[in-house]
Order: structure tokens, then C-alpha cells, then sequence
């Protein structure tokens, strides 16, 4: 197994207040890690620092082969090309999806290989139509987001940020928004990314997903990682009072 | 038709008259020219006392004259006999003087000489003038919408210009062998667009002042004329000048009326842009009397049997040709022009078609024959506006208003308002866009531009676009004017409602679009801007219909659009109603169609489809709800 992702001593404030007190942590190829803790602790600000979307007061970031790094001297031209290198190797996914509204399932799937990767647009079609097939949605190629509903949106999220081919895919909360009913056909995809070998990081509130699927339970806590091990190991006996008293709540 | 000093009318008037009795040797063609203005004693005499005779009987009592005005420039015509006895006697001696040429110097006085070679100048300079090509066309300006008697659109056939001014030009192009060519221009911006070069002379009833003269060369008069004074047929009260004060008087703005009303002080002068107007209003009862030039005068105050002229006209001014400083060339050929023309009777026969031709214009011409008759066209005209309509003829005028308002102002309206919204739309997204995401020395400067565009006049911004900027050697034609100074307007208008749209989009979509790993021009080219668009179609449909209907403005910088058609034809048939609901319902249909694409557009470009709610739900309050799927 090889280290794919890699965080060390990440610093993040918001003002005077601290989001992230200096957070490591790896992540290995393959693996599915899910990021846990009470409202407020910094797993989103954590996830956004991974894609860059924040940016971090001190520490650094690897993702493959691509260290972001504040202080490393780059010019801000030379960062940001460096930022979207790193962006096309990691997949985003959000809590309220943010598909493009004005575009169908198909065109946001195809959008950013065209722009970004420059794919004709045939080959970008039959991706497009690859992927939104893998996530169930091969009927609803030409409907737009307004017309599907909030699992089927969540999907045509996934199927979007898969088409840059990413390495890395990042989930931010994917079914918080969603009907009850609904949060299983999202699960089931990353379940199904993860029988794949996809590295999968994710936060979220689903602690019977997290335990059932999830290699690596990393436990925040007031901007700190206060716990990290194998979900047997943390649902069963955490360690760490803070984590006992989420849990509690949760199971 | 514009104000001057008195001082400096004496002077022209001196100088014209000063010329004409003082012929130079060594110049033959200018003596004969001189010559036929200059009569000889007994002509003169006799001219005089026939003069004096008619003016005994006039209509126009000498009672109640303005003396003051009158004993300084207007000279021996209305002035006491003694004044007109010592007229007479200078006449006389300067005649002689132009026989025996050694005693001629003697006579004149210092200020009539200097006048006079400066006239000589420039009748010698007519000399070694060569006729120009015959191809190249004679191009004139003048506004049309000022009315009969100058320029008029044909009351039988709008669309072709008339007055007494085509037919001295085109007099005056036959005599040039050019073609004359008139060209529209606001009657303010005669002179500015003859700088611009619009056209090569300036011909609308433009008096000869100082201050004018500054900015062109002017041709010798070719029409001379006083203020009348009009009020309601019933009014005893009012019979001079000197009977105005406290009294609500008209006229038109920035005429030489104004300034004599305001002279003489104490007077509530109500100036109007239009000539129709004032003479409603004293015919309703909102003004008490009105002055203005004859000619217009006798066009629509006479006809119009609620009114009436009383005392003589007052007051003398004279008006000229306009040319370029650096014409002088076409100055020489103009003047030489109209002096044959004077010469041959021509310009009378003119003025008596029209119905103007009056003792000024006769003094100007030192008296080439006897009183007039209302000339043929200002018969037709005084009919025509005055005639009642039956129901049936003011359909048939309606219906001929339609191929003027509908060929010529319209396409010309859509076009100027579709091109300048296009201009509109592409700047306002480019300035919205460096606004908002630019570095800073940019994004203040699309704010400044958002400020200054939109915090100023249109009109001011138009005068500066098409008048000020050739100042700096950038000349723009008038419809390239219009569409740039209508789109950089309405572009700060689109600026603001862009940075709206583009605002008003969810922070997520820029957040999806970079991780995905667009750059951020890409994400604003493919995901932000595309649905900032959509959502500012119902503000920029708005500005477009208000664009629209501003575009009549672009009148002022010589465009004949609707608003302008409508002008002219109003004043034509003394018509502001039926013309007015015409046009007006021109348009509004004109813009409906826009409406309602705009609509159109906005349904079909909904991003949430589900959201498009009837109206009869949105009554009974129920929203339109994404179904869970």
C-alpha cells in the first residue's frame, strides 16, 4: 500500500478563530477514510483545504505527486496553475450538489473535459454517458437538474467530478441534504467506487456507513484530529471522551 | 431668428448697405453687381417716396414704433421724416461719389470705408473663382422640423423637404452648376455640424451675428426681417413693445424676440421650442401676446383668426449663408450666386411665392420693384391650416403621415436602438465582469465608467460624442454617433444589472467549476455568466424598451428617427394629436414584439423548469415544488 494523500500540521483560522490546530494525517491508495465529529469542528474547512478551494495558514498538502505549500516561493500564477493541476486529480463532491442548472446531466458531466482537458466532444459524450450510466442515471441523460430529483442530482454530481478521471475523490457532506429515503442510492455508489479501488475521502454524518464501509475513521474535534483507527476500534471503544460523547448521540 | 447686439446689427446693416453705394474701380463685374443693388438718385427718390407712400397706408401703422431701435439701425425706413430726409441726402451724395470717383473718399465715413473694402475684398475675390465641377453636389444643412416658411416636409408628399430656403439653394446650385442636396440637422447644431463637415454650407433662417461669425464665414443676406408682434383678435390693450410690461409674452428660445423681450424688462417672457405652441397657448389664454420673426409669423399667427399682428415689426436682422472659415472659395461662388440672383429678380419671385417678401428684404435689395402679393404657396400652407377637416380628409392626412413615419422614422428608430442595445449588452457584460473579479486600478476604472455614464445626461453625453470629439480628430457619422452614445450609456445600465445577475449566483457554482479545474475565466465563461444572462433578461428588457423609446434623443445629432418624423410633420400640418397618437402607437407596437420575445426567451432558457408556475397557482398559492425522485 502506498501513501496517496498526505497532511501535516495543518493550520487554518477564520479571523481570530482557529478552524484547523494542526492537523496530519495519510490517507492510502484504495482506501475509503471518513471524517467525523460535532458541527463546527473544521471536517469541511479540513476537506476544502484538500482541493484548495481554502487555503490553509501553514502546513502542507500532498496529493500524489502535487504539494501545495504556502511558503514554497511560488509565483501567484505558478500556485494557481500548480492548484488546478491538483484539482484535476481530485473529484469534489458537495453537500447541495451544485450541479450547473443551466446545463443537462450529459453537458455537466461533459463540460469540464472539454474546457479543461480539451476531449472532443464525442469522446466526452460517450464518457458522459458511461458515467451517468454507472450511477444509474441512463434515462435521464438530458434532464436538468431541476427536473431530478435530490438523490438523482447527488449522482449526476459523482458521475460529473469521475468524468476528469480523478485519482481522489472528496465528499463533503453528499447526502446531508437529501430525503432519507434517498441517502442509500448515493452510499451505494460510493460503496460501489470503493469495490472499485477508488480513494475516497468523506465527511459525513451516516455512522452506520462510515462503520460499515469506511477503512479509516479519522475523529475531529475543535479543529484537532482527536482520534484515528479502524471503525471497529472507534465505534466500539473510543478512546478519546469527546468522541464517546458524539457517538452517543449518533448510535 | 438668434439675438445680437443692436450695436452689431447697425453694423452689418452698414456695412452691407455701405458696400452697395461705394462700387471700387479696377472691378467691373463687381461694379455692375454693386450697381444693380445701388440705385441711382432719381430711382432712389423715387423708390423713397413710393416707399414712404406704402408705408403711410401699410397695415403696419408707424404708430407706437420702438424708436429707440428703430431711430438707431433700422434707419430711414420707419424713422422720422427728418431722419429719412438725411438718408435720402446721403444717398444722393454717395451716388455721386461712385460717378466722380476723385470725390468719393470725402464722403464716406471711416466706419462705412472699412466696411466697404471689406466688401470689396470679397466681391474681388469672386473674380478669379472658377466654376466648380458640376458632379460634385451642393450639400446644405437645415432643420426641417423648424417649419414653413424655411424648410417643411411637402404637405402633400413628406417626404420630400420644401420652403424658401430649397429654392434659393437650389437657385443657387443651378447658378453653381451643383447639384444642391439638403441635409437634416438640429437647428441648435447647425453650426457645429457644418464644422464637422456634414455638409459644406448652413442655410436656416441663421442671422448674421459677431459671435457667429467667430466660428464661419457668412454669405451677404439674402433675407431681411423684423420681430411681429401677435395677440388674440379681441386684445386692445396690447399695441407695442412698450405695452408688454407685466405682461406674459412668448417666443422662441434663444431668438433675437427673446433677448428684445428681455431687454426691455419687466416682461414674464415664456420661451418655446416650437412656434405652434406659443401661438396655442396665446390663443388659450396663457399668453397675453408673442413675439417672433415674421416669416413665421405671417405662416402661423396670420391664418389663425383668433389672432392677430399689431404695430410694425420690430427690430431688424438679416440672414446669411453659412460657410466653413477655410471655404472661401464657396463663399465667393455663394455671394456671387446671390448677388445675380438679387440681380435678376429671382430671390423676389422666391420670397413672393412664399409670401415673404417684405419692405426689409426689399431695402436689402434697395427696391427692385413695387409691394407684394401673397405668393401661391403661402395660400396653399394658410388653407391647409387652417381648412376644417371633414372626418373622411383627416383619415386620408392620417393615412399619409403613415409612409413618412413608417418608411423613413421607424427603421431608423429599430436600427439605432437595436445596434446601441447590442453596444449596450457587450459592454455592460465586459465592465461588470472587470468590476467584479478585475485587479483593483481596473475594477475602479469600470466603476468610474459605471458612475460618469450613468450620473450624466444622455444628451450632453451625445453633443460631446458627436459634436466634441472631432475637437480631438475623431469623427464619427451621425448613426455611429448615436449607436455609440446610446450603447455607452445604457452600458453602465447592463454593467449594473450583469454584476447583479452574476451576484445572484450561488457561491457553489464558482466553487464546483474551480475544483472541477476550470480556471476562473472558464467557470465565469461556461457556468457563471451563462445563467447570469438568463436571469437579467427581464431587467435588460426593460432598458431595451427604455432605450427605445430614448432613442428619439438622437434627433439632436442630425438622425431623422421617429420622433423627428413626427416633429416635422406636426409642424407641418399644425397637427400635435392625430400625429402625436400615431406615433406614440408606433412605438408601442414597435417594442411589443420585443416584450415579447424577451418572454419567450426567459421561458425557454428557465434554468429550473419546475419552477415555471401559472399564474393561477401562484394564486392559490401554490408553488411549484421539485418532486422528489
Amino acid at each position: 500500500m502506498s501513501t496517496i494523500i498526505s497532511v501535516n500540521n495543518l493550520h487554518k483560522s477564520y479571523g481570530g478563530a482557529a478552524a484547523l490546530r494542526g492537523v496530519s494525517f495519510d490517507v492510502e491508495v484504495s482506501e475509503l477514510t471518513a471524517i467525523i465529529g460535532p458541527s463546527g469542528c473544521g471536517k469541511s474547512t479540513l476537506l476544502r483545504c484538500l482541493n484548495g478551494l481554502e487555503l490553509f495558514d501553514s502546513g502542507r498538502v500532498r496529493i500524489g505527486e502535487i504539494t501545495l505549500d504556502l511558503d514554497n516561493g511560488l509565483s501567484h500564477r505558478d500556485f494557481n496553475a500548480r492548484l488546478r493541476r491538483l484539482r484535476e486529480e481530485v473529484g469534489m463532491v458537495f453537500q447541495s450538489f451544485n450541479l450547473f442548472p443551466h446545463l443537462t446531466a450529459m453537458e455537466n458531466a461533459m463540460l469540464a473535459p472539454m474546457v479543461v482537458k480539451k476531449v472532443d466532444r464525442r469522446k466526452a459524450e460517450s464518457t458522459a454517458r458511461e458515467l451517468l450510466a454507472k450511477v444509474g442515471l441512463s434515462d435521464r441523460l438530458d434532464y436538468y437538474p431541476s427536473q431530478l430529483s435530490g438523490g438523482q442530482q447527488q449522482r449526476a454530481a459523482i458521475a460529473r467530478a469521475l468524468a476528469m478521471e480523478p485519482k481522489v475523490m472528496l465528499y463533503d457532506e453528499p447526502t446531508s441534504a437529501l430525503d432519507p429515503s434517498l441517502v442509500e442510492e448515493v452510499l451505494n455508489i460510493m460503496r460501489k467506487l470503493d469495490d472499485e479501488g477508488m480513494t475516497q475521502v468523506v465527511v459525513t454524518h451516516e455512522m452506520r456507513f462510515a462503520r460499515d464501509v469506511a477503512d479509516k475513521i479519522l475523529v475531529l474535534a475543535d479543529g484537532e484530529l482527536i482520534e484515528s483507527g479502524l471503525p471497529d476500534v472507534i465505534f466500539s471503544s473510543p478512546s478519546d471522551e469527546r468522541t464517546r460523547a458524539f457517538l452517543r448521540r449518533y448510535l | 431668428m438668434i439675438e445680437i447686439s443692436a450695436r452689431e446689427r447697425g453694423r452689418q446693416h452698414r456695412a452691407w448697405g455701405g458696400a452697395q453705394r461705394n462700387p471700387r474701380k479696377g472691378a467691373p463685374k463687381i461694379i455692375q453687381a454693386c450697381e444693380a443693388g445701388d440705385r441711382d438718385v432719381a430711382n432712389t427718390n423715387c423708390y423713397e417716396s413710393q416707399r414712404n407712400q406704402l408705408l403711410a397706408t401699410s397695415c403696419r401703422p408707424l404708430r407706437g414704433l420702438d424708436t429707440l431701435y428703430h431711430n438707431q439701425f433700422l434707419g430711414f425706413r420707419y424713422a422720422s421724416p427728418q431722419a429719412l430726409c438725411r438718408r435720402l441726402l446721403r444717398r444722393l451724395k454717395t451716388g455721386c461719389a461712385a460717378q466722380k470717383k476723385s470725390q468719393a473718399m470725402p464722403g464716406l465715413t471711416v466706419g462705412s470705408l472699412r466696411h466697404a473694402l471689406l466688401f470689396f475684398a470679397l466681391l474681388c475675390s469672386v473674380l478669379p473663382a472658377k466654376a466648380q465641377s458640376g458632379d460634385q453636389p451642393l450639400r446644405w444643412g437645415g432643420d426641417a422640423e423648424g417649419g414653413a416658411p424655411y424648410l417643411l416636409p411637402n404637405p402633400k408628399n413628406p417626404r420630400e423637404i420644401i420652403g424658401f430656403e430649397v429654392d434659393l439653394m437650389d437657385a443657387v446650385g443651378k447658378r453653381l452648376n451643383r447639384k444642391s442636396v439638403f441635409t437634416q440637422n438640429q437647428w441648435d447644431g447647425l453650426i457645429p455640424g457644418l464644422q464637422r463637415g456634414n455638409y459644406d454650407l448652413a442655410v436656416n433662417g441663421i442671422e448674421i451675428t459677431d459671435d457667429r461669425k467667430q466660428q464661419v464665414n457668412f454669405s451677404i443676406p439674402y433675407y431681411a426681417c423684423g420681430e411681429q408682434l401677435s395677440v388674440r383678435a379681441g386684445e386692445n390693450s396690447i399695441n407695442s413693445l412698450a405695452d408688454l410690461k407685466g405682461k406674459v409674452v412668448g417666443t422662441l428660445k434663444a431668438s433675437l424676440a427673446q433677448r428684445i423681450l428681455e431687454r426691455a424688462g419687466g416682461i414674464d417672457v415664456r420661451s418655446y421650442e416650437n412656434q405652434n405652441n406659443a401661438y396655442d397657448d396665446l390663443a388659450l389664454g396663457r399668453l397675453q401676446a408673442v413675439l417672433m420673426d415674421w416669416p413665421i409669423a405671417v405662416y402661423y399667427s396670420k391664418p389663425n383668426p383668433k389672432l392677430k399682428f399689431v404695430g410694425p415689426s420690430i427690430e431688424w436682422m438679416e440672414y446669411g449663408i453659412a460657410a466653413r472659415k477655410e471655404d472661401t472659395e464657396l463663399l465667393k461662388q455663394v455671394n456671387d450666386a446671390l448677388l445675380a440672383l438679387i440681380k435678376s429678380g429671382e430671390l423676389r419671385r422666391i420670397y413672393e411665392k412664399w409670401g415673404i417678401w417684405n419692405g426689409e428684404t426689399d431695402q436689402l435689395f434697395a427696391g427692385i420693384s413695387s409691394a407684394s402679393q401673397p405668393g401661391q404657396v403661402y395660400q396653399e400652407f394658410t388653407q391647409n391650416i387652417t381648412k376644417k377637416l371633414t372626418w373622411r380628409e383627416r383619415l386620408e392626412r392620417y393615412k399619409s403621415y403613415l409612409p413618412p413615419l413608417l418608411l423613413i422614422g421607424a427603421p431608423m428608430t429599430l436600427l439605432i436602438s437595436v445596434l446601441g442595445m447590442a453596444v449596450a449588452i457587450v459592454i455592460g457584460l465586459a465592465v461588470a465582469l472587470i468590476y467584479l473579479y478585475a485587479p483593483r486600478p481596473a475594477s475602479w476604472l469600470a466603476r468610474g465608467y459605471v458612475e460618469l455614464f450613468r450620473g450624466t445626461p444622455l444628451l450632453i453625453q451625445l453633443y460631446l460624442i458627436f459634436y466634441g470629439l472631432p475637437n480631438v480628430g475623431v469623427k464619427l457619422s451621425p448613426l455611429v454617433a448615436a449607436v455609440v452614445g446610446l450603447g455607452l450609456n445604457y452600458g453602465a445600465y447592463e454593467a449594473e444589472n450583469y454584476r447583479a445577475g452574476i451576484e445572484a449566483i450561488p457561491r457553489g457554482q464558482m466553487e464546483a467549476a474551480l475544483s472541477l479545474g476550470m480556471t476562473r475565466a472558464q467557470s465565469l465563461r461556461h457556468v457563471i455568466v451563462p445563467q447570469a444572462m438568463r436571469l437579467v433578461i427581464p431587467p435588460v428588457t426593460n432598458d431595451f424598451i427604455a432605450l427605445f423609446k430614448d432613442s428619439s434623443i438622437v434627433s439632436v445629432i442630425t438622425m431623422v428617427e421617429l420622433t423627428k418624423v413626427y416633429g416635422q410633420l406636426a409642424s407641418t400640418y399644425y397637427d400635435y394629436i392625430g400625429a402625436g397618437v400615431l406615433t406614440a402607437a408606433i412605438y408601442f407596437l414597435m417594442g411589443l414584439p420585443f416584450v415579447r420575445l424577451a418572454r419567450w426567451v426567459e421561458k425557454r432558457l428557465a434554468t429550473d423548469r419546475r419552477v415555471v408556475v401559472t399564474a393561477k397557482r401562484r394564486r392559490f398559492g401554490v408553488g411549484a415544488k421539485p418532486v422528489e425522485g
